[in-house]
């Protein structure tokens, strides 16, 4: 039995950029645990010689021409933007 | 006898004969609504204005008769983004995202074919349930008994088009997302082969797993609607790059002779007595047919819903770290610095359910984890593609029920995510493999619950799974079934 542990939640939560309560961390923890208990099912089967399926279709890297497109527009794309300014997207400071 | 009793084909001729206009199909669709969708809840945005307009304009529109899509009332999943029609997942992240910028391809290809997009249809937040109680709005409603769930993700899909409010929908199938929905809601719905149809301008949940796909109420309408979202797209690296055959060639051969696969594993334990009978009456039908079936074994079906719940979390984790607050989406105002802007911002708008995803991803994929977890779910997918592989070499089609229960009440399974994740257990593999995969009505439960038939092809044989599906909705009588909710239809 695998066993996921409160600060393991938290550190992953901030992998996740997930602001978590303490109250989640309690729950998250148990519900994950479950989980990942679930998932120890797979260590019944013997992988070692098979090879992962990332695609399940033969799939080569597709390229096209390096050519400029029109897409969308500066000020459609700042639309939908929660703030922006001088034709940018703006955020919160980010340095001290 | 209601417009909604016609198939698309039959619409077309009346359209042609001028029996009837696109305005009225659109005031069939927008008056049912307004009669049955505060029981309903299928819709989650309305185009009324804009649809009444569009209706009005293909009325000038010359029609060759041949396009049986033009003018027809349809609903677009709200995960699939409409230019100019707010879309939001379901999620409260995107609740003020009311100008996308442009079309899903599939938007764009049902707008070349002239449909009219009545609204956004309901749905479990980024696609992540089972029951479209993670919606984060308003849970959808089975049409056939409202304290019963419609299934999910695409529950709002299915639940318009059983509901009679649209003539058909679209949906997105990540591990069961459209055939589960259908087959709890009495109607026909595809998981094409993956690469079929072309995922730009679906929000992205498991980008190796999801597929768009139609939801329709006869198995002819369905193939029409594949038609025209189906084939290559270059804003899809992971579009297949194939020539569309033309579907209609289905409806004209018949099933004789035909090799049924029935997986073991998929009339086991889980699957009620009720359920099970009703595909062993299928079967039957198909005998009578001229088909035969054999029992197969799909021997790592068992590790599928484990394997599912890691690879599309992890994809999820990765997927869904484009909601951050910057460039569109809600934003906290409770931030003052970057890091926790992203941090406020994601976890005021996500619900528990993607917020638990997105965790189980994260850790999952995070360092030290990664073999055991990920890559150890990655092999075991190659093993249960394998199993398709296998059976596909001896057989044409695969068959066993969609779901191992009917439709499930509200709140039933809200308390453990992994009961919730155990219903997926017959429609997981399928999206493991890529393979296409349908849910037909096969019979109702002695509640009066629809109970859903699981046909699976090989990859890229949809003409061999609408055959299949044809030939025994033409020898039954179960899709003919309409809810009486609201009273008379």
């Amino acid at each position: 039995m695998s066993e996921i542990s409160k600060e393991q939640v938290k550190h992953v939560a901030h992998l996740a950029r997930l602001a978590i309560s303490d109250e989640e961390v309690e729950t998250m923890t148990k519900q994950l645990g479950d989980i990942i208990n679930y998932a120890e099912l797979l260590n019944e089967l013997d992988t070692d010689h098979v090879k992962p399926t990332t695609h399940v279709l033969d799939l080569k890297n597709v390229m096209r021409k390096d050519e400029p497109r029109k897409w969308i527009e500066k000020e459609d794309a700042l639309k939908n933007a929660p703030d922006q300014k001088d034709g940018q997207f703006r955020v919160p400071s980010i340095l001290e | 006898m209601s417009l909604f009793d016609y198939t698309l084909k039959e619409l077309q001729e009346k359209l042609h004969n001028k029996e009837i206009t696109i305005t009225d199909l659109v005031n069939a669709s927008y008056e049912r609504i307004n009669e049955v969708d505060d029981q309903v809840h299928a819709f989650l945005t309305l185009n009324e204005e804009g649809a009444r307009e569009n209706a009005k304009e293909l009325e000038q529109l010359a029609n060759d008769h041949t396009n049986l899509l033009f003018g027809i009332p349809a609903g677009i999943k709200d995960n699939l983004v409409t230019k100019g029609l707010r879309t939001t997942c379901a999620s409260q992240l995107l609740d003020n995202f009311n100008d996308p910028l442009y079309n899903a391809t599939v938007v764009d290809r049902l707008n070349k074919e002239r449909t009219v997009t009545i609204g956004k249809l309901n749905m479990d937040e980024f696609a992540m349930g089972s029951s479209n109680e993670n919606s984060s709005y308003t849970a959808t409603r089975n049409p056939w008994n409202t304290d019963y769930v419609p299934g999910g993700s695409s529950g709002g899909s299915a639940a318009a088009v059983a509901a009679n409010e649209v003539f058909f929908s679209l949906g997105s199938d990540t591990g069961g997302s459209i055939r589960q929905p259908a087959a709890f809601c009495g109607v026909v719905g595809l998981k094409p082969t993956y690469g079929l149809v072309s995922r730009f301008g679906l929000v992205a949940f498991a980008s190796s797993l999801d597929q768009i796909g139609p939801i329709t109420r006869t198995v002819e309408d369905n193939a029409h609607v594949l038609q025209a979202i189906a084939g290559h797209d270059e804003m899809d690296s992971t579009s297949a790059n194939i020539t569309v055959p033309d579907y209609s060639a289905a409806f004209k051969e018949n099933v004789k002779g035909m090799k049924i696969a029935v997986p073991k594993e998929y009339l086991q334990e889980g699957v009620t007595p009720e359920v099970k009978e009703a595909v062993l009456q299928a079967l039957k039908v198909y005998e009578d047919l001229g088909a035969t079936w054999e029992e197969v074994s799909l021997p790592h079906s068992k590790y599928a819903v484990a394997a599912y719940y890691l690879l599309s979390s992890s994809e999820a984790s990765a997927n869904l770290a484009r909601f951050d607050g910057v460039r569109y989406g809600v934003r906290s105002e409770q931030a003052t610095n970057m890091l926790d802007m992203f941090k406020l911002s994601r976890s005021e708008g996500f619900g528990d359910e993607v917020k638990r995803r997105i965790m189980l991803g994260t850790f999952a994929l995070s360092s030290g984890y990664y073999d055991a977890y990920y890559k150890k779910a990655q092999k075991v997918r190659t093993l249960i593609k394998n199993d398709f592989e296998k059976v596909f070499e001896d057989y044409d089609v695969i068959i066993g029920p969609t779901t191992p229960t009917p439709a499930f009440k509200v709140g039933e399974k809200t308390d453990d995510p992994l009961t919730m994740y155990a219903n997926d257990i017959l429609t997981i593999p399928v999206n493991l493999a890529g393979v296409p995969g349908i849910s037909v009505p096969c019979g109702f439960s002695t509640n009066g619950l629809p109970i859903g038939l699981q046909i699976i092809g090989k990859h890229f044989d949809e003409t061999t799974i609408y055959r299949t599906a044809y030939a025994f909705e033409q020898a039954t009588d179960h899709h003919k079934k309409r809810p009486t909710l609201g009273g008379a239809k």
